[in-house]
């Protein structure tokens, strides 16, 4: 067996094609589903595997599930492909290499809850994954494992890609839901929750790649061998996607637990010319940012354990700084992404996000006026909060806690 | 009946087919990609053909176009050479990288050389972070990926695109 549950493709690279994974097992959780158990009870699987959502909200998955409105139908599942933020590229791994065990894993969600018609929502960028994800469809479809009367049962599923343009607000599910519909990507007021009130006003599941991408090995071993993975707080294992000024990014899958250390030190291989570790965004672009200590270091990555630290676990997405950065620069960065991403549908949003712009940029000028860092950190409280959508709310934490843990690099007393 | 449905017809209808018959306004940023797929981006009359095909306003295509940062409303180069500048990219050289580029190309950045041939544009996060410097290419092909560039690397594929493309100016 593969030491990866999701990266299985780095010791089994013959599993991208349907003959490869059927060798190892592929289909078959999805068969079991639909003809030996009952949508619910695969729900109760996921539910009791602890699986939480891997975008960021890490909402547990098989709650999500069972929220499906029973008396309002059809419903709709849709795979959340629209990985964008600076920091995250995890999805586009797993659905370039193993693209089958992601697909098995919409299907068996989409029969867990109903569905007979499931959409892949990528981001347009990933037009040639689009074109490859078509291919592995029809091949499905060709080999009776997507279509009409699923193993000889009255089960029938068709899945979709359909591609975004180019909006990083669009992997908010409710814009998701308005851009697959033919809008722009402006959040909707919630609740109603796509559960409820999603796509095309019906009952809507809306998962991100790698949650859905556990799912039939959740299945075909336990809900018990899943859980043992990970710790108490965190079940399973997690995709770490490592960036910035370490000597080897890229995407670590690691069972939750595992530290800082080994994920930057070990399989990162250490700072780029050995500097010193400066910050850690341990979420992306959106974190809380840690200030490097042996504390963070040695601190158990799970949701909990990072929360206590004043942070968040988000989608895995660790961006290394080291002593060269100055902090006022990455926020600068932070917030030119945020200001040109915000969907202007709310005023906090819109307009904080261009004076932190303004006001980053001026302190990139040269002197830093003690005034304009308190005005920064006023704006980023007074948009925090009041914001329709989790856009606004991750444009101000990069702010606050850089000027809060980092006061040296704002002309200020150090800590 | 219109340009893009008589030239696409087939693929429109493979379009529509994925949505409910009531829902085909979900068609429109798929047929938006088609319509800019031959001239690199979308003209105008595009927009109320669209329209037609789908029933809605032409203003109600129209806001995607400005919505969404992959269609373009303006020509360009015939490949866009579009460079991630956000955070992780910049902390692995993607700002020097867009500099080299430009100072080689005698432009600057959302600038096109003489001939036509390419436009350079700075973008937000492209999911490469670990690859950088990179960039997407926009152009007649769709979208390609270019990873852990170099400045010399890239001026090569120029080259070989200047070889297979001709030249803008002389055709005018």
């Amino acid at each position: 067996m593969s030491e990866f549950v999701l990266l299985r493709h780095r010791d089994i690279p013959e599993i991208k094609e349907l003959k490869g994974y059927q060798k190892q097992g592929g289909f078959e959780a999805f068969k079991k589903a639909v003809t030996k158990l009952d949508p619910n009870q695969v729900t109760e699987i996921i539910k009791t595997s602890g699986l939480r959502g891997r975008g960021g909200a890490g909402f547990p998955t098989g709650l999500k599930w069972s929220f499906m409105d029973p008396d309002n139908w059809p419903h709709y599942v849709i795979a959340n492909a629209d990985e964008s933020e600076p920091g995250t590229f995890k999805d586009r791994e797993i659905i370039e290499e193993n693209p089958l065990q992601f697909l098995e894993g919409v299907a068996i969600c989409s029969y867990a809850v109903g569905a007979q018609t499931a959409y892949i929502y990528l981001r347009g960028e990933f037009w040639q994954l689009a074109e490859f994800l078509d291919r592995k469809i029809n091949q499905l479809e060709k080999a009776s494992l997507l279509g009409e009367n699923l193993f000889g049962t009255d089960y029938s599923l068709t899945i979709h890609t359909h591609l975004g343009a180019g909006a990083y607000i669009c992997g908010e599910e409710t814009a998701l839901l308005e851009s697959l519909e033919g809008k722009r990507g402006l959040p909707r007021l919630r609740p109603p929750f796509p559960p409820s009130y999603g796509l095309y006003g019906k009952p809507t599941v809306v998962n991100n790649v790698e949650t859905l991408t556990n799912v039939p090995l959740i299945l075909e071993h336990g809900a018990a061998w899943y859980r043992d993975l990970g710790t108490e707080d965190s079940a399973g294992v997690k995709i770490f996607s490592l960036s910035g000024r370490v000597k080897k990014p890229g995407n670590y899958e690691l069972p939750f637990g595992s530290t800082f250390r080994e994920l930057i030190y070990e399989h990162g291989g250490g700072i780029l010319n050995d500097a010193k570790l400066k910050a850690i965004l341990p979420a992306g672009a959106s974190s809380a940012i840690l200030r490097a200590s042996d504390k963070v270091l040695d601190t158990p990555l799970e949701y909990a354990s990072l929360r206590k630290l004043g942070s968040d676990l988000g989608s895995g997405s660790v961006i290394v700084i080291d002593e060269t950065v100055s902090m006022d620069w990455v926020i600068k960065k932070t917030i030119d992404f945020f200001k040109h991403e915000s969907c202007g549908k709310c005023t906090p949003c819109r307009e904080g996000n261009y004076w932190m712009g303004y006001l980053t940029q001026e302190l990139q000028s040269g002197v830093i006026k003690d005034d304009q860092v308190e005005l920064l950190y006023d704006i980023a409280r007074n948009i925090q909060g009041k914001c329709l959508c989790a856009l606004g709310e991750f444009s101000v934490m990069g702010v606050l806690t850089s000027i809060k843990r980092f006061p040296e690099d704002f002309g200020r007393e150090p800590k | 009946m219109s340009d893009l449905l008589s030239k696409y017809t087939k693929e429109i209808q493979k379009i529509l087919d994925k949505y409910p018959p009531e829902r085909k306004r979900s068609a429109v940023m798929p047929l938006l990609f088609l319509a800019q797929r031959n001239e690199g981006y979308i003209r105008e009359g595009a927009l109320s053909e669209i329209g037609e095909i789908l029933d809605l306003q032409e203003t109600e295509v129209a806001t995607l176009v400005g919505f969404y940062t992959l269609f373009h409303d303006q020509q360009a180069g015939s490949y866009r050479i579009q460079i991630c500048t956000d955070l992780c990219c910049a902390l692995r050289g993607s700002e020097e990288f867009l500099t080299g580029l430009c100072e080689a190309l005698e432009i600057k950045p959302g600038e096109t050389t003489r001939d036509g041939l390419v436009t350079i544009e700075e973008v937000k996060c492209l999911a490469a972070c670990d690859k950088a410097p990179m960039y997407q290419v926009q152009g007649e092909a769709g979208i390609s990926y270019h990873e852990n560039c170099t400045v010399e690397g890239t001026l090569e594929l120029i080259s070989e695109w200047r070889e297979v493309t001709p030249d803008q100016e002389e055709l005018k």
